[in-house]
């Protein structure tokens, strides 16, 4: 069971690490939006999971894989709190204020979305 | 060859966050989630700047370890789950303190990484 949550946590990671990547090299301006996109998406994708799974759609397996595995490692709070901080450190204020709320108001929103549909 | 340490330190911070998670005892209030949280800022911070400050440490630790455990450690998805499930519930005041505390204390401890990793970036080691 611990390895169905290793498993989905290296996809989550890998896949992290390629679309922020991806993002980076693409859109250079202060505003973190690589990782702002994937926790927005990771948070989308687990309220989804998570309806599923309250109306006993998906295996606790799959719940576990995708969920705890996957969507956990997509998503990350360790790195928005260093750009948050990083971007303060430089006197963006404005922007990493912008970056949190932007943050938590489309997180819940997502997670909130995907329950629902 | 990146993706593959990235995905071998992501293995592990799922499953400690996991591990960890199931060990910390919660009621109306995910505070297991939020020690794991605040736990991988401090580290993050600490550890981003420790590894800047040293010309000898190669940049793939930084994606082990970094972007690998940690960044798979630490998680919005559930942050952000949980605080809608707390709303629904009518927990407003718990959902409120849980989004006030992850997000000061996550900055607060992000910023205390760094500076312990300053304080100590003249010695031999590094600290914490």
């Amino acid at each position: 069971m611990i390895w169905l949550i290793g498993l989905g946590g290296a996809l989550g990671a890998a896949a992290r690490y390629l679309i922020s990547d991806f993002i980076k090299n693409r859109y250079t301006a202060l505003f973190p939006l690589g990782t702002w996109i994937v926790n927005l998406t990771g948070s989308f994708l687990l309220g989804l999971l998570a309806g599923l799974y309250l109306e006993n759609g998906i295996s606790d397996g799959l719940w576990l894989f995708w969920g705890a595995g996957f969507c956990g490692a997509f998503t990350t709070f360790s790195t928005f709190g260093h750009e948050t901080v990083s971007l303060l450190q430089s006197g963006e204020v404005k922007t990493a204020g912008g970056y949190v709320a932007a943050s938590i108001v489309t997180g819940i929103g997502a997670a909130a979305f995907g329950l629902w549909i | 060859m990146h993706v593959l340490l990235v995905m071998a330190g992501g293995f592990f911070g799922a499953i400690a966050r996991y591990a960890l998670g199931e060990w910390i005892v919660t009621s109306d209030f995910p505070l297991n989630m939020l020690v794991i949280n605040l736990m991988g800022c401090f580290f993050l911070g600490w550890f981003l700047t420790f590894v800047s400050q040293r010309a000898n440490i190669r940049p793939e630790v930084a994606l082990l370890i970094g972007t690998g455990f940690t960044g798979s450690f630490t998680t919005f998805s559930t942050f952000s789950l949980e605080t809608f499930q707390l709303f629904q519930e009518g927990l407003i005041v718990q959902g409120v303190l849980y989004i006030m505390a992850s997000m000061i204390g996550g900055v607060l401890m992000a910023c205390a990484g760094f500076k312990l990793a300053v304080a100590y970036s003249g010695e031999g080691r590094g600290g914490g």
